[in-house]
């Protein structure tokens, strides 16, 4: 039987890189066909070739036999491909049914919108694949788990039986994503195939049936998950034996470092994200928080850093009250912060390397006398961090926009770990990087913990908080619903946690 | 990514919010006591002819006891205030702004013709007459920025829409040759704003101003050069009014609704038009995701460049259109920067109306009352200086953006050029 | 940012400061003089073929044009060419001067002849300077990533504080009531920018909207108080009374030269806004919470009071603008005396790639520009308002650099251009 997708010798250059190195792939009917790789190895690249929104330099594709001309979306979706994007595609002020059926319009004459008949399929749809959305309901009024649904339904009411679903999981709990599984498994069963991205082995392992593996623009092979082991898959991603382990010493315990006590805060719409949260980070240790996104770490971590307002408890570090401490008062403390956002929170893109490596020190001497800047001093120091954190940079007057992401994330960890700091946040400090730059910071992370920092570690990737933390806070609904230690925690029952699943049930 | 489901709700009505607007309410009723009411005689009355002028239709008088309605109006606010600041009227509570409002207006208008007589029909019928060119070139902008695309040159294609209108209803003597003369020249800028901001990403305000300086260069260069140098090239008449049979007999509403010229009429039937085409057709459905969500657009087939590019081509002619009034609808001859910043204010009209078809007609009879009633004041020999009343709709947009009546909802990907990967 | 120039210790002459500037970015490499070419090449391009299409539309609005044209084409193009000459002629004897009457007045050795012969420059520094002070205004709005339109209400309102301090005061001496007109200008203009300054960082309302609705607020205002408070006894028209001689900016040769004082006083302005921009810490705070706002409050800086202060400073250089004007040329306020300066200002930041040299230079080129097209309209009978339309063609091209290298065949450098965003009204 011809696969019902083949993509042939598939390349796609960008200036300076090759995205997409003559990849070959094809799809059998009713499979879910797993393509793994590391972030920056060309999996959506390839994907959004395939749905036309980008256009390959060589290759063909090629739809049950036949081959097709993918120019736009439209092609894509003409052929019957269709795509649930990592960030969703869909309108917050437009309800369900006006996203759904946006350019697949239900009309009456003279193009008069027909919502009810739309709503209608929706329903339609809905119980068929058991996936339950309310069509009159508005984007922005629904979580995560049902936005995706609705991207799903997207597809399924345009007829697509090939669908592609780009790190679906990202946002998603372990259940959730269990649930997204079945989800898939029932529309295998139904006739469609999938084609699910992802850089998470377990999920791999779990839920496909053929597996390609992606390395920088690559293919570096096939298998299943019967052949295959997570080790063997590691490797295959990476292109070397990963020691998923980081060596570690037991942590020295000093006197606490940030107190946090009964904390509220409120997110952007002002409804509560952090209700009512307590710990301590004692020096020399890592206290990592794990949690689904959008639990209230985001908040957590800015009030922490002095960038949103409490509402109500107090934060103390080392014994001064910083509740309504101003942002810059908590720097000159000693607290250093790595944003979860590092292009938008962490650098100024359009600034040279040199001026965001004094970004937070930039008034201080020797940097400035007075208010005049001082240009010298601030470009002996950018040298001197760009050599021993190993920046890659033409020149410390590049700007910082032109760098790759590892090297963006090492300008922030240069400049705030060269401070003498007893705090350190780090929020998703590893997010997007490949394991070369992950293992580089994580090891940073652990001399500074060692050299007697503290260390908040904020992340959605569960393997990063239980190789790091020495304890570990699970955020769930803006509650602290348990702290573990490190070395007694497992994925299965922080995965757990992590759901809302109450401690005594989960433990 | 929305995550409300995770979290727990709080009261979104602040309790600042609510005092500053029940001091505001109280504000308004002092005012109306303190300046109007105590100003005004005991036995003054107030008269409003019902009547525009040249109207058939005759109704009587109206004859309001001024110091009277004054306190009562002003007790009303108060005790709207009270309430406010007691315990608040919640989501109405701005449509209660808009009643206190109203009351101030009125209050105002009892006191200024107070012994003397206002023509309450006449103020209202050239408030709407003013209000045309407003809202012609608000839903040019509603059009532009519904689909993404910020147009501050509203004021170049209006301009421009005026004095290609006059030039070419002069040369060949037709009014509606000069019409479609008007919009084809608000298309054709609206095609460089286009060319500029979608194709070349140049930055939206950037391109409308290099727009603006243009239109006004070019229209003042060539009414010097031609305009001014051969008269019957400046001199194309104007569209005449139409009464509407039958509807223009109603008492009140006739003469104020159904007497006018193409322009007036035309501006409720493009009101009406845009309102259903934006929420209730594929076309607007298709539009409206462009300004919000390009991308998102883009992945389902639909052409942004060729969505936007429609929308703001659409809102040049619609522009154009309404440049048209002043040389067409209204003067009959094209004078140097003839529009004086009305497309600025359509602007303004369109922020306040929410970037709705209907809100920007209603914004621009606020604004249009506001112009109005600058010119009747002299008349009535009030001693407030009507540049005061005719900074009133800038001032009054300035606090509606500053959200004090609520978050303006603008399109969420409005100014953002779409850059295709 | 020279701040950070490798260390190169040698004093580095102004021209080079500027090309160093100019030629930041990622493709800051190779001898100074390529980056300063390509820096200049774009808008030396831009201003080139703006005037190439002003000399089409001059073309095709000639009747003369026509009429040869009718007669042969051969005629028609020599009678186009002659046009243009004649009007670009004039352009440049009316901003420059006319070389042989300079000539003839230097060996006559007449003074007033000699005066009348380099007028023309001179007036062009005087048409150059309230453009320099307006289109740093709008430059420095940029580099804090605020877009201030209302340079013209700022001028105004300037304008305003400016005349009646140097109308109402008397018995000063020059000394101290010049500079207290000038600062009074300043501050009415930095009042003007700091209401839509502080709107922005208070409520999020969009600065561009605010600051053309304070345009015609301002306008109104200064209606109403040269129809009434502000109005000269003696005079029917709506303007102000003459401001007294000590608060006159004084000129540097006698008549009919106008240069004054405020070309230098703007050239030292223009000085003072690089060295705060590129060389306080001020000016990092300012330039960091324009690139990015929210880097800006992680790194600790105040945004708020940062927005603030850039819009005070910004209708502060525009208030400058219209007090140079009131100061210096016209020595009273009359109603509408700006001509369009504030949308003006806006492409001359852009011009000058939103930096103070680059903005001085672009001033200089619209001053002369605009004083040369005055005789332009006397001479070869050319509307005036052919320079706005060259202006916009200009802005166009610099805002739209791919036009110019399309048409060019320019190769496409990699830099990474430092665009100015709007992000939506609601900020």
């Amino acid at each position: 039987m011809a696969p019902v997708l083949e993509l042939r010798s598939i390349t796609k250059r960008f200036p300076g890189v090759l995205a997409n190195d003559h990849i070959d792939l094809s799809l059998q009917e009713g499979e879910i066909h797993a393509l793994l790789g590391e972030n920056g190895a060309g999996k959506t690249t390839l994907m959004n070739i395939l749905y036309g929104l980008y256009q390959p330099d060589e290759g063909e594709i090629f739809v049950r036999g036949k081959r097709i001309e993918v120019h736009s979306p439209s092609d894509a979706i003409a052929a019957g491909i269709g795509m649930v994007h990592q960030h969703f595609m869909l309108i917050p002020v437009f309800t369900v049914t006006e996203n759904v059926m946006l350019g697949e319009e239900a009309t009456r004459v003279a193009g008069i919108l027909d919502r009810a008949a739309a709503a209608a399929r929706i329903r339609e749809i809905s119980e068929q694949f058991h996936l339950a959305v309310e069509p009159e309901a508005y984007i922005k009024d629904l979580p995560v788990g049902v936005q995706q649904r609705v991207e799903i339904i997207k597809l399924l009411y345009r007829q697509a039986d090939i669908l592609v679903l780009d790190e679906p999981t990202a946002v998603l709990t372990p259940q959730e994503a269990d649930e997204l599984f079945k989800i898939m498994r029932s529309l295998v069963e139904r006739g469609k195939s999938i084609i699910f991205i992802t850089h998470k082995l377990r999920e791999v392992m779990d839920v496909a049936d053929r597996i390609t593996v992606l390395r920088r623009g690559k293919v570096v092979g096939s298998t299943t998950p019967r052949e295959a082991t997570r080790e063997k898959l590691a490797e295959m991603m990476v292109g070397r034996a990963v020691n998923l382990e980081v060596a570690k010493h037991p942590p020295k315990l000093g006197e606490p470092v940030l107190e946090v006590k009964d904390l509220v805060v409120l997110d952007e719409r002002n409804q509560i994200a952090v209700d009512g949260v307590s710990f301590e980070v004692h020096a020399g240790e890592i206290l990592g928080i794990a949690g689904v996104q959008g639990n209230g770490q985001t908040e957590l971590v800015k009030a922490v850093t002095g960038l949103r307002p409490v509402m109500e408890g107090s934060i103390r570090l080392l014994e001064e009250d910083i509740t309504r401490a101003t942002p810059r008062r908590i720097t000159e403390l000693g607290s250093a912060h790595v944003p979860e956002d590092r292009q938008q929170d962490g650098l100024v893109l359009s600034f040279t390397v040199a001026d965001n490596l004094v970004l937070c020190t930039y008034y201080q001497p020797p940097y400035a006398r007075g208010v005049v800047l001082q240009g010298q001093a601030i470009l002996q120091t950018a040298r001197e961090l760009i050599q021993e954190f190993d920046i890659r940079t033409p020149s410390p007057l590049t700007s910082a926009g032109s760098l790759s992401g590892g090297n963006q994330q090492k300008v922030i960890v240069a400049r705030e770990f060269s401070r003498p700091i007893r705090l350190l946040v780090a929020a998703q400090p590893t997010r997007g990087l490949d394991v070369g730059s992950i293992e580089y910071i994580h090891q940073r992370i652990l001399e500074k913990r060692d050299s007697g920092c503290a260390v908040l570690l904020v992340s959605s990737e569960l393997d990063e908080i239980l190789e790091l933390s020495d304890r570990i806070a699970v955020m769930y609904r803006g509650k602290i619903v348990a702290v573990i230690p490190g070395e007694k925690a497992s994925k299965e029952w922080l995965g757990l946690l992590m759901a809302g699943v109450p401690l005594e049930q989960a433990g | 990514m929305t995550t409300t489901a995770l979290r727990r709700q709080v009261e979104i009505v602040s309790p600042t919010r609510q005092r500053v607007m029940g001091i505001v309410f109280l504000v308004f009723g002092f005012a109306i006591w303190l300046i109007f009411a105590r100003q005004t005689g005991a036995d003054q009355v107030t008269t409003f002819a019902l009547t525009p002028g040249g109207s058939e239709v005759v109704l009587p008088d109206w004859r309001v006891p001024s110091a009277a309605a004054l306190y009562a109006l002003a007790m009303v606010s108060v005790v709207l205030g009270g309430v406010q600041l007691a315990r608040g009227f919640g989501r109405w509570t701005n449509l209660v702004l808009g009643l206190v409002a109203g009351i101030f207006i009125f209050g105002f208008l009892v006191w200024a013709a107070a012994d003397k007589s206002l023509n309450l029909g006449g103020l209202m019928n050239t408030t709407l007459v003013k209000a045309v060119p407003l809202t012609l070139g608000a839903m040019s902008g509603v059009l532009c920025e519904r689909a993404g695309v910020v147009n501050i040159a509203i004021e170049g294609m209006m301009l421009s829409g005026a004095m290609m209108g006059a030039l070419v209803g002069s040369v060949t003597g037709s009014l509606w040759l000069g019409l479609l003369a008007a919009v084809a020249a608000g298309a054709l800028l609206a095609l460089v704003h286009a060319v500029l901001s979608i194709t070349y990403m140049t930055d939206q305000i950037v391109s409308g101003t290099v727009i603006n300086i243009f239109a006004t260069g070019m229209t003042s260069y060539i009414s010097s050069k031609f305009l001014q140098v051969y008269q019957n090239l400046n001199n194309p008449g104007i569209f005449q009014p139409w009464p509407v049979p039958g509807l223009s007999r109603i008492p009140l509403i006739g003469p104020i609704l159904f007497n006018h010229n193409l322009f007036v009429y035309a501006t409720f039937f493009f009101l009406i038009l845009l309102h259903v085409a934006l929420f209730y057709t594929r076309w607007g459905l298709r539009l409206r995701s462009v300004g919000e969500h390009p991308k998102a657009a883009d992945t389902l087939g639909i052409n942004v460049f060729r969505t936007r590019y429609m929308a703001v081509i659409l809102g040049g002619m619609m522009a154009g259109f309404g440049g048209g009034y002043f040389t067409l609808g209204s003067v009959g001859r094209f004078d140097e920067v003839m529009t004086a910043g009305r497309g600025f204010i359509s602007l303004a009209a369109m922020i306040f109306g929410n970037w709705t078809p209907f809100g920007s007609f209603g914004a621009g009879l606020l604004f249009g009352f506001a112009d109005s009633m600058a010119s009747k004041l002299a008349i009535l020999q009030v001693k407030i200086p009507s540049e005061f009343m005719l900074m009133a709709p800038y001032i009054a947009t300035m606090i509606v953006l500053a959200g004090v009546v609520g978050r303006a909802q603008m399109p969420a990907a409005d100014g953002l050029p779409y850059e295709k990967e | 940012m020279a701040d950070e120039q490798p260390e190169k210790q040698e004093k580095k002459n102004a021209g080079k400061i500027l090309l160093e500037e100019l030629t930041r970015g990622p493709s800051a490499e190779g001898p100074w003089w390529r980056r300063a070419g390509q820096a200049m090449l774009i808008p030396v391009l831009a201003v080139v073929s703006g005037l190439i299409l002003g000399a089409l539309i001059i073309i095709f609005t000639s009747e003369e044009v026509y009429v040869a044209w009718a007669q042969s084409p051969l005629l028609g193009i020599g009678a186009a060419i002659q046009v243009v000459a004649s009007a670009y002629g004039a352009l440049f004897a009316g901003s420059i001067g006319d070389p042989v009457r300079i000539i003839t007045a230097l060996q006559s050795g007449d003074e007033l002849a000699i005066r009348r012969a380099f007028n023309p420059f001179l007036e062009s520094l005087v048409a150059s300077t309230p453009y320099i002070f307006a289109g740093l205004s709008v430059a420095l709005g940029f580099k804090a990533g605020l877009f201030n339109i209302g340079a013209e209400g700022q001028l105004f309102v300037g304008a305003i504080f400016a005349a009646f301090v140097g109308y109402s005061i008397t018995g000063l001496p020059a000394i101290i009531h010049i500079p207290l007109a000038l600062l009074a200008g300043a501050l009415g203009g930095a009042l003007w920018g700091f209401i839509p300054g502080w709107l922005k960082a208070k409520t999020g309302g969009h600065e561009v909207i605010n600051t053309i609705m304070m345009n015609y607020v301002a306008f109104r205002l200064s209606d109403w108080l040269l129809s009434g408070p502000m109005k000269r006894p003696d005079s029917f028209n709506p303007v102000s009374p003459t401001i007294q001689e000590s608060a006159m900016l004084p000129r540097f040769f006698e008549y009919p030269i106008r240069f004054h004082l405020g070309f230098f006083i703007a050239l030292a302005v223009a000085y003072m806004v690089y060295w705060l921009l590129f060389r306080t810490t001020w000016g990092f705070t300012l330039r960091t919470v324009g690139a990015n706002p929210s880097a800006a409050r992680y790194a600790g800086m105040n945004s708020v009071a940062s927005i603030m202060v850039a819009m005070s400073l910004s209708g502060a250089l525009a208030g400058l603008a219209g007090t140079n004007e009131v100061l210096g040329l016209n020595h009273n306020l009359a109603m509408a005396f700006s001509s369009g300066y504030g949308f003006d200002s806006i492409a001359l930041a852009l011009l000058g790639k939103s930096h103070p040299l680059g903005v001085v230079l672009a001033s200089l080129l619209f001053g002369t520009l605009r004083n040369g097209a005055t005789r332009m309209q006397v001479v070869a009978g050319i509307p005036i308002d052919i320079i706005s339309v060259l202006q916009a063609l200009i802005l166009a091209f610099i805002a739209a650099p791919a036009i110019i290298r399309t048409i060019y065949r320019l190769r496409v450098p990699v830099e990474a251009e430092e665009g100015v965003f709007i992000r939506g009204w609601g900020g």
